[in-house]
């Protein structure tokens, strides 16, 4: 047993299992409102995590993840308003691989980028993708967009969960579950790849790409595989989120969902995909909150909805001014100072 | 006219001057020596405010100046010629005098863009071109003119000789002794090669490490024997 | 003859370009920051204007005020904001710029509200006839042509032929020369800022003449603007200008014979097909950086 939790990757997926078992529970628990609200967080921090690994790792910035979100998400509308029926598993397998194949070309252009160049190409990526959702009206659904079927729960996932929690499931209880799963198997595997010898290439790219080229390393293919990596993940993230929101139309993905996505992991700290994990969770719950503040202090709906990018946004400038190691970095930081001179 | 007292500057954990008391007289040129990594250039960067004092003082002209910002020292009559590219490229040759005039200080008869040209005619010559068209001794002798279009009272050089052929060295040497002698300029001379800056100074200050080591008449550090062969390698 | 009225409306957008790209480059010259928040800041001075115009005000008043309170933003913006900004990681500037965004976003929609309002035009919005053919060259974009020319103009005199320009090249060009040579650095900064903040208000005016602003009429321009920019090697105001006309007439190609919807579209393939080609721009004689 001792010798089994002795490797870090059986430790973690024996600890991944725990989570899952634990979360089943806890989003049986839940209201449907809450459990709408585990799925959304669950979506965003997979996106955020894989934007993690690509700005935070790899030194690659994109603004442009929403716009992988959408491919994603208008795959599953289309395959699912083709095939209600199709197996989830296969209907997010191909989301991915088909936002991965986009992210490949637009990869290997990335790749060849760098600092502000990058940062405009992504950024056009993030207007182009809705823009081209609009102009092929008949396939994409045009500005209203693709309504994304309701699926019931697989029987056989359904007897499973009622054999853990005695409950039957909700569909919103079902998809907050598969969210969950999809969660802690994505970060699953990008905290094994970010520690593996290829995680550890893409952080020599990062810090020193003349030095890495030197030491044998291939920059483009390098920065290529993270790239496709981290759409990857944005591919999974929207086709949940299609699935969730049950549409997927180009006001979901605009230039804001993108530079959203690009805060919550600077909140959380460049690098960390705890700190992504708690960037998604500050983005899904502070609308909310503040707009419910901004209610309450007698703003109309319309204004209150504006305030939480107000929020962001500062919160945004304020980490990046005064704490731009994120809040998670700024923090484990300080703790390891704290320790440094206690020691 | 410049005095240091206990100045200390690090870079993060470096200490690259520590506890430095060093006096520049007025109408004089005092030479600073030292072996690569001595702390010359900090020595003149912590004078001149690109890089701030961690501690002690700074006293230009009877005025605390250590805290100023560099365009105030200029203002304040300091004329800073930094250690190799001191030229700004992108400009052209003219463009880069006039903007040594732009930072004048009143206190002297100013300095036209022509007096420079009569010292040193290639500048004349090429005063359409851009700046980074030009050779090094050639950049050597734009940012000294350019300095001393700013009319300064003290002209802190960095190693003005640096990569230049021994002619040109001893010309530009001899307009700073001319200066000096008709104007009162002050000058702090940062050298490398401290035996000719210690045929032009009146007062050599040696430093080791960050520490004044040594500090008397050029002739009696000329003729320390000592002292050449720890700090001054000749 | 479509042809020719699709290069005509391609050359007046070309123009609102040029200046929005031209604000990026003077900034990216100076601080070395693509200023992604131009765009809202440009649509955060329309508004104002808007608001004034409404309010009974003369046009003309309106316009310089959107310009001065654009002056008075782009200064604010860099005294307050951006000076703090630690620019050893490239990535921290450009979030800082992409906060501010969605920052005056939200502003906008709180307080001028986030529905679409028409913004009047200085000048007629019909094109210029000769015999009973139409072209697409309206006194207002002909306005709109003329006064760019005249702001880069102006510009241009600005920098290379009074000393504050001049000290502000320095300034742009080797801070720290610039300091020893007595410029007040912080000053011309700031003063940067301000003046391309005027410039791209100047093209957000110009593009909601006679058209529809919204807190995201903007959005796009940055987009566009900052492939011109990148198109002109994003450090020579000249190429920014070129970029931007090319930008105008290739973009109206696209809208007007492929769709309008493929516009973003074309752009991006625009800016990656030339970065991959010329890293340095169009008309860049050194070869930038490999790695
Ligand atoms: N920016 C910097 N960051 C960290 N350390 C520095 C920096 N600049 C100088 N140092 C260190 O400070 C010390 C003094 O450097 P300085 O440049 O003042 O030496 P110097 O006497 O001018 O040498 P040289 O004759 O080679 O020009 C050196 O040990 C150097 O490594
Ligand atoms: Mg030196």
């Amino acid at each position: 047993m001792s010798a089994l939790l002795s490797s870090p990757i059986l430790r973690r997926t024996l600890l991944a299992l725990v989570l899952f078992v634990v979360s089943v529970f806890a989003i049986d628990l839940l209201s449907g409102f809450r459990q709408g609200q585990v799925a959304s967080i669950a979506y965003l921090a997979i996106a955020a995590g894989g934007l993690t690994v690509l700005t935070g790792i790899n030194g690659q910035l994109s603004l442009g993840h929403g716009a992988f979100m959408a491919v994603g998400a208008y795959t599953t509308a289309l395959l699912l308003g083709r095939w209600e029926n199709m197996p989830l598993l296969l209907l997010l397998l191909i989301s991915i691989v088909v936002t991965m194949a986009v992210g490949a070309a637009v990869g290997v252009a990335a790749a060849r980028l760098h600092g502000p160049y990058i940062a405009g190409a992504t950024l056009a990526l993030a207007i182009a993708v809705p823009a081209l959702a609009i102009h092929f009206k008949d396939t994409l659904g045009g500005e209203p967009g693709l309504r994304v079927p309701t699926r019931d729960v697989p029987p056989l996932a359904d007897d499973a969960l009622f054999f853990l929690t005695g409950t039957d499931t909700g569909t919103m209880q079902w998809l907050a579950t598969v969210s969950v799963a999809c969660l802690i198997v994505t970060f699953l595997l990008l905290r094994n790849l970010s520690e593996s010898r290829v995680g550890r290439r893409w952080r020599a790219v990062r810090d020193d790409p003349v030095a890495a080229q030197l030491a044998g390393i291939d920059l483009g293919r390098s920065r290529v595989l993270c790239f496709v990596v981290s759409t990857a993940t944005a591919g999974l993230a929207g086709s949940l989120m299609a699935m969730i929101t049950r549409i997927a139309a180009p006001s979901g993905f605009n230039l804001v969902l993108s530079l959203t996505l690009l805060m919550a992991v600077v909140l959380g700290g460049l690098g960390t995909l705890t700190g992504a994990l708690i960037g998604a969770v500050l983005l899904s719950l502070l609308p909310t909150f503040v707009t419910n503040f901004g209610s309450g202090m007698g703003l109309s709906d319309l204004q209150a909805a504006e305030l939480a990018p107000l929020v962001l946004g500062l919160t945004t400038m304020a980490v990046v001014l005064l704490a731009p190691a994120g809040l998670v970095g700024s923090l484990l930081r300080w703790r390891q100072q704290a320790r440094l001179s206690r020691s | 006219m410049l005095e240091l007292d206990g100045v200390t500057s690090r870079y993060g954990p470096v200490t690259a001057l520590q506890d430095v008391d060093l006096v520049a007289e007025a109408g004089r040129i005092t030479a600073v020596l030292g072996a690569n990594g001595a702390g010359k250039t900090t020595l003149l960067r912590t004078i001149s405010g690109l890089h701030r004092a961690d501690a002690g003082t700074i006293r230009f002209d009877g005025r605390d100046i250590t805290r100023l910002s560099t365009d105030q020292m200029t203002r304040a009559g300091m004329a800073h010629v930094p250690e190799g590219r001191g030229v700004i490229t992108e400009l052209t040759v003219k463009e880069n005098l006039r903007l040594g005039a732009l930072g004048r200080s009143t206190h002297r008869d100013a300095v036209s863009i022509d007096d420079v040209v009569d010292l040193f005619p290639i500048l004349g010559d090429r005063s359409n071109a851009l700046a980074h068209t030009l050779s090094g001794g050639e950049r050597q002798m734009l940012v000294i003119g350019r300095a001393l279009l700013a009319t300064p009272k003290m002209l802190l050089l960095d190693e003005p000789s640096l990569g230049l052929a021994p002619r040109i060295v001893s010309q530009i040497f001899g307009v700073i002794r001319q200066l000096v002698h008709e104007q009162g300029l002050t000058v702090l001379l940062v050298e490398q090669n401290a035996r000719s800056a210690l045929s032009i100074a009146d007062v050599g200050v040696v430093l080791g490490l960050g520490k004044v080591v040594a500090q008397d008449d050029a002739a009696i550090l000329a003729a320390d024997e000592n002292l050449r062969h720890a700090y001054l390698g000749y | 003859m479509q042809l020719i009225n699709t290069i005509l409306g391609g050359l007046s957008l070309g123009m609102v370009y040029a200046a929005f790209a031209l604000a990026l480059v003077l900034i990216w010259q100076s601080t070395r920051i693509v200023n992604f928040a131009q765009a809202p800041m440009a649509m955060v001075t329309t508004f104002i204007a808007l608001t004034l115009i409404e309010s009974g005000m003369n046009y003309w008043v309106a316009f310089v005020a959107a310009l001065v309170a654009g002056f008075v933003l782009g200064a604010l913006v860099e005294r307050l904001i951006i000076r703090y900004v630690d620019h050893d990681n490239h990535i921290n500037p450009v979030i800082l710029t992409l906060g501010l965004f969605i920052v005056l976003h939200a502003v906008a929609a709180v307080i001028f509200g986030s529905n679409f309002q028409s913004f009047p035009a200085p000048f007629g919005l019909t094109g210029f006839s000769v015999g009973d053919t139409t072209f697409n060259l309206t006194p207002t974009s002909v306005f709109t042509i003329l006064i760019v020319i005249a702001v880069m103009a102006l510009l241009r005199l600005l920098f290379l032929k009074t000393d504050l320009g001049l000290t502000m090249r320095a300034a742009a060009f080797n801070q720290e020369v610039a300091r020893i040579l007595g410029v007040r650095v912080n000053r011309t900064l700031t003063l940067g800022w301000a003046l391309a903040s005027v410039v791209g208000s100047l093209s957000g005016l110009l593009i909601a003449a006679g058209g529809l602003v919204h807190p995201s009429y903007m959005d796009g321009v940055v987009v566009y603007g900052f492939v011109a920019a990148v198109l002109g090697g994003l450090d020579s105001p000249a190429g920014a200008v070129v970029g931007g006309l090319l930008m105008g007439v290739t973009l109206s190609l696209v809208s007007g014979y492929l769709g309008s919807g493929l516009v973003p579209l074309a752009a991006l393939i625009v800016l990656v097909v030339v970065l991959l080609v010329r890293p340095g721009g169009l008309f860049s004689t050194s070869t930038e950086r490999t790695v």
